[in-house]
């Protein structure tokens, strides 16, 4: 009896710190959320101090780097906004016509070998999507469908985004496509449904949250990108809807602040947090806009 | 009861890759009548009735040989468009799939599909196929509502309205319900003795009981051939076979 | 009503609508295939004339025919390495907290929302974290110690979802024998759990690991554009990688400079392949012994 009651106690004691090793390592993300939003807030109260937040979310100019400096921070929502609209209008489509076409008509052996090679799109790192919409995809366009077109340029790099971002869309339409039960299947073959039409008026309509869940992260992932814009969409913030034309997002533009000499303090070093936190705040709204979005559909049937 | 033969199965085989499901199945099912499929697990009777829609054709590494008429049509013939075959042939599973769509989407969705748009159109024919199902008085309120939100037994009932939406000639029901509780068991033996009167009803049961007091004709197969083929009455009280007598005395199945 | 194919006309139409649905949809998988291939044969085209043993073996210079890609090779093996060594023990004990210790309070909850919402803030807001906090306000200067705090915890999220996704899929039963016989739940965890989740946990590091050696983003806002050209010696030396030298390198007006940046991509390249088949294989080999 003895002989147990002594070796509890040190078990005991190991037990409760080992609990609280791990419990510290769970609250390093809260820390970091809180770290994030502490930084940000901090410059950016500074920032405000001298810029006031309606000339910040009302005007249209940005030129903090530049004589007279204007603090207008729509430009580059624009930017960020053009280029994201752009890509999903290569994604969305291609996408979820790839979902489709893997989880309904794909045989086995064909999916498996094409769902690995999609992903291999999504594991490509962003600078080699920036080379190659500088280098490969502006001379093409501007050698066959665009000769206007300068070098750096909205469409480019929002269709190369758009490539970038395609396998987050397949890829998760498919396995919620794939996750709508057979019996819903068979329920309309059995009434004389064709393929596409199973697919289209059953599996998609079933599928549907999961399917909007993946644009929501798409959105969200096209809003925070920054080398591809950075090395192809270049860096002049303005408010146009020519894709044609040389653009800045906020992301370019906090890249392009952080590489120069600006003084630590200075308005300048404070505008890449009030960029930052506007970011933060865009991408915030649009995971949580997510959320709710799946949410909503998931309860309705 | 009339003479003629409805679907007029002949020399059917089936197989599953080298699993050789069903085994030169010939029969003859009468119409305006319920005929029930019965035998032990694994005798084909669900593969059985999904030749007669063609639905074995959605497994991968099925193979179909021999022929079935109905009305005279050979329905596994090169001519044969599928999506009409399977209109007219209704069909009702094991375990009720709704989709996940309202309950008046449901039912007008094989209209719909089958080229019907007209909105007036699709009220009165969902209306018509729940009142026929006994559904109507349930639902009649609660169209717009999620079919999910009903109970088992409505399900399968909005199931079959579902089916006949599309005017059926025939309808296959496959054990439908296994999955219900005895109230609603009830309620839909009830429907498919008044289904009979209009259209011709198969059913695959386990439950003897149920075969009894639903069908006129009875069907036994084991492991994949036919062992026997009468009337209700004379199968259960004269069985010709001595493996279709143990069945019904309960020695296996 | 007859079933033959000819006297519908219904039925033409439908067909043909499925197959055009059908054309849309292998026609949009076809493009990402080609833009995938296109992309790669770019990439290998531009960069092999570029790529030999100098490239590898050299430091950026201002003439493109001498300079390489050795400082940030260095860099990005001192940072990911570094990083590794943070991020697994902190992602796995996370984890471990999480679906093994952790209460089913607001708290936890709040935790989960944590790392749901960090996996989808933008990486350059990781950098100026790590810039605003690490370097500039704890003085710890712009260097690969702060470069690796900063990638670990941008895919500190990555790690813990996939080694929860490995811890449950232990079996209960598994958990429950062990418990039945007196042990602990330490005991359970380190002698049943772990060991089984190991593979599942090790495969989720190296392909999170394998996202961190091809970021730019955070890593320009801590590291900028320094011109390195030495190896560095310790934790607290500055330093670059291979996505800033490549960055770099296309930014640069002259032609050749583009050649330097695509051959700087095959390097990069071919070491996320090889992380990304060392996580597989891993993967493979213990999923097949799985009973």
């Amino acid at each position: 009896m003895k002989k147990t009651e002594i070796r509890k106690r040190p078990r005991r004691l190991n037990e409760w710190v080992i609990e609280k090793l791990l419990f510290a390592s769970a609250i390093v993300s809260v820390f970091t959320t809180l770290a994030i939003l502490a930084v940000l807030l901090f410059e950016a109260v500074g920032f405000f101090q001298v810029v006031s937040i309606t000339e910040f979310f009302t005007a249209t100019r940005w030129t903090p780097l530049l004589e007279p400096k204007h603090f207008g921070i729509l430009p580059l929502v624009w930017g960020t906004v053009l280029t994201t609209i752009t890509a999903l209008c290569v994604a969305v489509p291609i996408g979820l016509g790839s979902a489709i076409f893997l989880s309904e008509y794909a045989p086995e052996r064909l999916r498996r070998i094409v769902k690995p090679i999609l992903e291999i799109l999504a594991g490509v790192p962003t600078v080699v999507y920036g080379y190659f919409a500088l280098t490969f995809v502006t001379p093409f366009l501007q050698s066959t469908l665009f000769p206007q077109m300068i070098v750096f340029n909205a469409l480019s790099a929002g269709l190369v985004m758009g490539i970038m971002i395609i396998p987050m869309i397949a890829s998760l339409s498919e396995d919620a496509m794939l996750s709508v039960p057979q019996s819903f299947r068979e329920g309309a073959y059995a009434l004389g449904a064709h393929k596409h039409e199973v697919a289209i008026r059953i599996v998609v309509p079933s599928a549907l949250s999961g399917i909007v869940a993946s644009f929501i992260l798409a959105i969200s992932r096209a809003f925070g990108e920054t080398m591809i814009v950075s090395i192809a969409g270049g860096s002049t913030p303005k408010l146009t809807l020519n894709l044609l034309e040389s653009i800045q997002t906020m992301t370019a533009y906090i890249t392009q602040v952080s590489l120069g000499e600006t003084p630590y303090g200075s308005i300048e070093y404070r505008t890449i947090f009030s960029v930052g936190l506007t970011l933060f705040l865009m991408t915030l709204v649009v995971n949580l806009v997510g959320q709710w979005v799946a949410k909503h559909y998931w309860k309705r049937y | 009861m009339v003479n003629n033969i409805k679907i007029k199965v002949q020399g059917l085989n089936v197989w599953f890759g080298d699993n050789h499901v069903l085994k030169n199945i010939s029969i003859g099912i009468k119409p305006n009548a319920v005929t029930a499929v019965m035998g032990p697990s694994g005798c084909g009777k669900t593969t059985f009735i999904r030749a007669i829609n063609r639905l074995n054709e959605l497994i991968e590494g099925s193979r179909t040989s021999g022929e079935i008429f109905i009305d005279g049509e050979n329905i596994y013939s090169k001519e044969t468009n599928i999506f009409e075959l399977r209109r007219r042939v209704g069909m009702v599973f094991q375990k009720p799939n709704p989709f996940p769509k309202s309950v008046i989407d449901n039912v007008a969705f094989g209209p719909r599909i089958h080229g019907v748009g007209n909105e007036e159109e699709l009220q009165k024919t969902a209306e018509r196929s729940l009142r026929e199902s006994a559904l109507w008085d349930e639902v009649h309120d609660r169209l717009k509502d999620s079919a999910m939100d009903l109970s088992g037994g409505q399900q399968q009932r909005l199931v079959i309205a579902r089916a006949l939406a599309v005017n059926p000639e025939i309808i296959l029901l496959d054990e439908p319900c296994s999955a219900l509780d005895p109230a609603a068991t009830a309620k839909i033996e009830a429907l498919m003795r008044k289904l009979a009167e209009k259209y011709t009803v198969i059913i695959v049961t386990h439950n003897m009981q149920q075969a009894a007091r639903v069908s006129d004709f009875t069907v036994f197969l084991y492991l994949g051939e036919l062992i026997e083929y009468g009337t209700t009455k004379s199968v259960f009280e004269n069985p010709k076979s001595k493996l279709t007598e143990k069945y019904i005395t309960g020695e296996f199945g | 009503m007859s079933t033959k194919t000819t006297s519908n006309k219904k039925y033409t139409v439908r067909k043909v609508k499925g197959g055009a649905l059908l054309a849309l949809c292998l026609t949009g998988l076809i493009i990402s295939l080609v833009s995938l291939a296109i992309l790669l044969f770019d990439a290998f085209m531009d960069g092999l004339p570029w790529l030999d043993l100098q490239f590898i073996t050299s430091f950026p210079h201002y003439l493109p025919e001498q300079s390489g890609i050795l400082a940030a090779l260095w860099g990005s093996i001192w940072v990911v390495g570094l990083t590794a060594i943070l991020s697994f023990p902190l992602g796995v004990g996370a984890a471990l907290y999480l679906e093994e210790y952790a209460p089913k309070n607001w708290f936890t909850s709040f935790i989960r929302l944590n790392i749901a919402n960090l996996a989808g803030v933008p990486s350059i807001l990781y950098g100026i974290l790590g810039l605003g906090l690490l370097a500039e306000a704890l003085a710890l200067g712009r260097t690969i110690l702060v470069g690796a705090l900063t990638m670990t915890l941008l895919i500190l999220p990555l790690i813990i979802i996939a080694s929860q996704e490995a811890i449950r899929s232990v079996p209960r039963a598994d958990r429950e024998g062990a418990y039945a016989l007196g042990a602990t739940k330490w005991q359970v965890t380190q002698g049943i759990v772990l060991p089984q989740a190991f593979p599942g946990m090790l495969t989720g590091t190296i392909l999170a690991l394998s996202r961190a050696i091809g970021e730019a983003a955070p890593m320009i806002a801590i590291a900028g554009l320094l011109f390195i050209s030495r190896i560095p010696t310790g934790p607290l030396d500055s330093f670059t990688v291979m996505p800033i030298q490549i960055f770099n390198w296309v930014n640069q007006p002259k032609a050749e400079f583009q050649g330097l940046a695509a051959a700087g991509i095959i390097v990069l390249l071919v070491v996320l392949l090889a992380m990304n088949s060392i996580a597989i294989f891993i993967r493979n080999r213990y999923q097949k012994r799985a009973r």
